[in-house]
């Protein structure tokens, strides 16, 4: 019982990060339909701004928190306009190509700043882990689920409540139809970047206090986020967070009642079965569209 | 005027430089020396593995440095020819052909790593050409391979002092957690086989990937084989990853990590989840604190001064593995008037070079020459490394 219960906890902490990453993928499909492959590599840049910020030149956290956002928002609202926008035919294969390009160019770019050696940073408040009937939960994973719940609770509201966000839905419908009722899609597109960007480099700073951050973490961040997102379903809010704790958990309780050895075996496996049958994920929206 | 003193002072300039050129570059002086001896040198210099590759093209001409200010091999200097390998095998290939075909030079010392010494082993068997490797994997030496030698330690010693001292302790199952690359499965394949010689039985055996960021459940399924001690095989960053983890999941019994993670890159990055780690180390990581009575002490320190004073940046552990070869080599070199199969047969029948890894003993059935001495046990106590029994 004492192990089930600590497996489920080291799925739900792997789970959020997951969720937040698939979050990122979700968003951006469903307001560009473009995969970015290079999300990973944000979650990367998230992570080392967020230790270097917060450790080598000593800013206090929630300071470092939000300026390691906007640095890698911005990031990425220039990869858009440097590399996306100026793309002369956007087809969708084109585009994804250009992401897996950003992707080698932003590790090495990690690479030539923060070097080969992997940094670490203190957790965001410092307390013992948490004795749930003998299973230990750590408070950062307390920390990394109230994020995940607070930035669901302002996504569902931007999209909701806000004249923007409602702009940015409709641009995911029809971008023909948006743009000639009035809404500058281009700016929606910019805006989808940089919000998923941002949402990466969220998902970086919030595991950099328990994993160690290197340049070349974000491959398989990356990977593991996309798979999250597909399984719950590509574009949907709520598919994403619960494609990414189905991931976390079955990882966690396939290293437990299985092997090790086959833990990232586990998570590719399911993925196929799940798109097997359901070609759209979970709970994804009703038609897939092919390119 | 002015400008015929300007040309004067040019001239001058370039005088001095020219005879400065002569007075210090070592080529230079061993060029005009007819026949010197060329060395050549593979490293990894560049590269994911420039960690191993940089130290050991420093040490190996800070050795050979060292050599020729003492008058060389029978009187004759030593040229090294170095290339970088980028830790590439094919780029390793390429480099041993030049050295073989181009440079043809008297010895070989490097690769840096496993994979590119097995590529080049064919050919300086072809070319029957001595090759001191400087890379850890035992595959190198095992079966022995006439023209093949290799200066690092290999996972089996540090196994064995690992399983020592476990032994030491009365502990009989241990639980073991290794990364899921050829360091990691190497590790995990020698401290499966040893287990039984030391009467230790392995109760798990689990793995991670290089990137994970979360141990906690290998961990649990270990805990739950209740293991009187856990040993981690890895480079860094999954180990400290582990460290914090069996902190945090509050298991109590004593962690064991590999040699790999033997920097104090590893204390850095799992602060304070570090401390009562045990590994085993090379003695360079602390050589201050050897004992006096140990014959390495000196070697050591000799060359943490010779390196530090010459480079200005702290030593590593990886550089000693190409300065033992080249001191080795030239050992093997006197008296074989640069016969390749002489200086072969010297290195065999080397015994007693106390060096930077160890104490070399080399014969016909072991071309590493190291034993299980060649690792001391550390523990992690105050983020400083404390030698053991």
């Amino acid at each position: 019982m004492q192990e089930i219960l600590q497996y489920l906890f080291s799925g739900l902490t792997n789970g959020a990060i997951y969720a937040v990453i698939a979050l990122g993928f979700s968003m951006l499909y469903s307001s560009t339909e473009l995969i970015n492959f290079a999300h990973g590599e944000f979650v990367m840049l998230g992570a080392l701004c967020m230790v270097t910020l917060a450790v080598n030149l000593g800013f206090p956290l929630i300071p470092a928190f939000f300026l390691s956002i906007c640095a890698v928002a911005a990031a990425g609202l220039l990869f858009e306009r440097l590399a996306i926008r100026p793309v002369r035919h956007p087809q969708p294969i084109v585009l994804i190509i250009i992401t897996v390009g950003a992707s080698i160019f932003l590790r090495g770019i990690g690479m030539l700043i923060w070097g080969k050696d992997a940094h670490s940073m203190p957790p965001f408040s410092q307390h013992p882990p948490l004795d749930v009937a003998g299973a230990r939960l750590l408070i950062q994973s307390v920390w990394i689920l109230v994020i995940l719940a607070a930035l669901t609770a302002a996504l569902q509201m931007f999209y909701r409540r806000t004249l923007t966000g409602k702009a940015m839905t409709a641009c995911a419908i029809s971008k023909k139809a948006a743009w000639i009722v009035g809404i500058p899609t281009k700016w929606m597109v910019l805006l989808a970047f940089g919000l998923s960007t941002g949402m990466g480099a969220v998902a970086g700073a919030i595991i950099a206090p328990i994993t160690m951050s290197s340049y070349d973490m974000g491959t398989m961040l990356g990977l593991k986020g996309f798979c999250a997102a597909m399984l719950g379903g590509l574009g949907s809010l709520w598919g994403a967070i619960l494609g990414g704790f189905l991931l976390g958990i079955l990882e966690a309780l396939g290293v437990g009642f299985i092997t090790s050895g086959l833990k990232d075996a586990t998570a590719f496996v399911l993925l196929l079965l799940v798109l097997y049958v359901r070609p759209q994920g979970i709970i994804g929206p009703g038609e897939v569209k092919r390119f | 005027m002015l400008s015929s003193r300007k040309c004067r002072f040019g001239a001058l300039a370039i005088a001095v430089l020219l005879a400065g050129a002569l007075i210090f570059t070592p080529g230079v002086f061993a060029e005009s020396h007819q026949d010197a001896y060329k060395i050549g040198g593979i490293f990894s210099v560049t590269g994911p593995a420039s960690f191993l590759g940089d130290p050991e093209k420093k040490s190996m001409e800070l050795a050979i440095e060292e050599i020729n200010a003492a008058g060389g091999v029978d009187g004759r200097m030593l040229e090294p020819v170095i290339y970088d390998t980028e830790g590439d095998p094919s780029k390793t290939v390429m480099a041993v052909g030049k050295l073989i075909n181009k440079d043809r030079v008297t010895a070989i010392i490097g690769p840096s790593r496993t994979p590119t010494t097995l590529a080049v082993i064919p050919m300086v068997k072809r070319a029957k050409l001595p090759l001191v490797s400087c890379a850890a994997g035992n595959k190198i030496v095992d079966p022995v391979k006439p023209w093949v030698f290799k200066t690092a330690q290999s996972d089996i010693h540090a196994v064995a002092s690992i399983y020592q001292h476990i032994k030491q302790n009365g502990i009989k199952k241990v639980g073991i957690i290794t990364v899921s690359n050829a360091f990691g499965e190497s590790g995990k394949e020698q401290l499966l086989a040893q287990a039984p010689d030391f009467g230790i039985t392995v109760v798990s055996a689990q793995s991670f990937g290089t990137n994970d960021t979360d141990m906690t459940a290998q961990l649990t399924k270990i805990r739950q084989e209740k293991p009187g001690a856990i040993i981690c095989w890895g480079t860094n960053p999954g180990p400290a990853v582990v460290a914090k983890n069996v902190k945090q999941l509050g298991i109590e019994i004593p962690l064991y990590q590999s040699h790999g993670v033997a920097s104090p890159k590893f204390i850095d990055l799992a602060g304070k989840a570090a401390e009562g780690i045990l590994l085993p180390t090379g003695k360079i990581l602390v050589a201050g604190l050897l004992p006096d009575s140990d014959p390495q002490k000196p070697v050591l320190l000799d060359y943490i001064n010779g390196y530090e004073n010459k480079y200005n940046e702290t030593v590593s552990g990886f550089g000693g593995y190409a300065y033992d070869a080249v001191h080795l080599l030239a050992r093997a070199m006197e008296g074989a008037n640069g016969d390749k199969a002489e200086i072969r047969k010297n290195l065999e029948n080397l015994k007693n070079y106390v060096g930077i890894s160890g104490g070399f003993n080399f014969s016909k059935t072991d071309h590493n020459g190291l034993d299980p001495s060649a690792f001391v046990m550390v523990r992690i106590k105050d983020g400083k490394w404390e030698l053991m029994e």
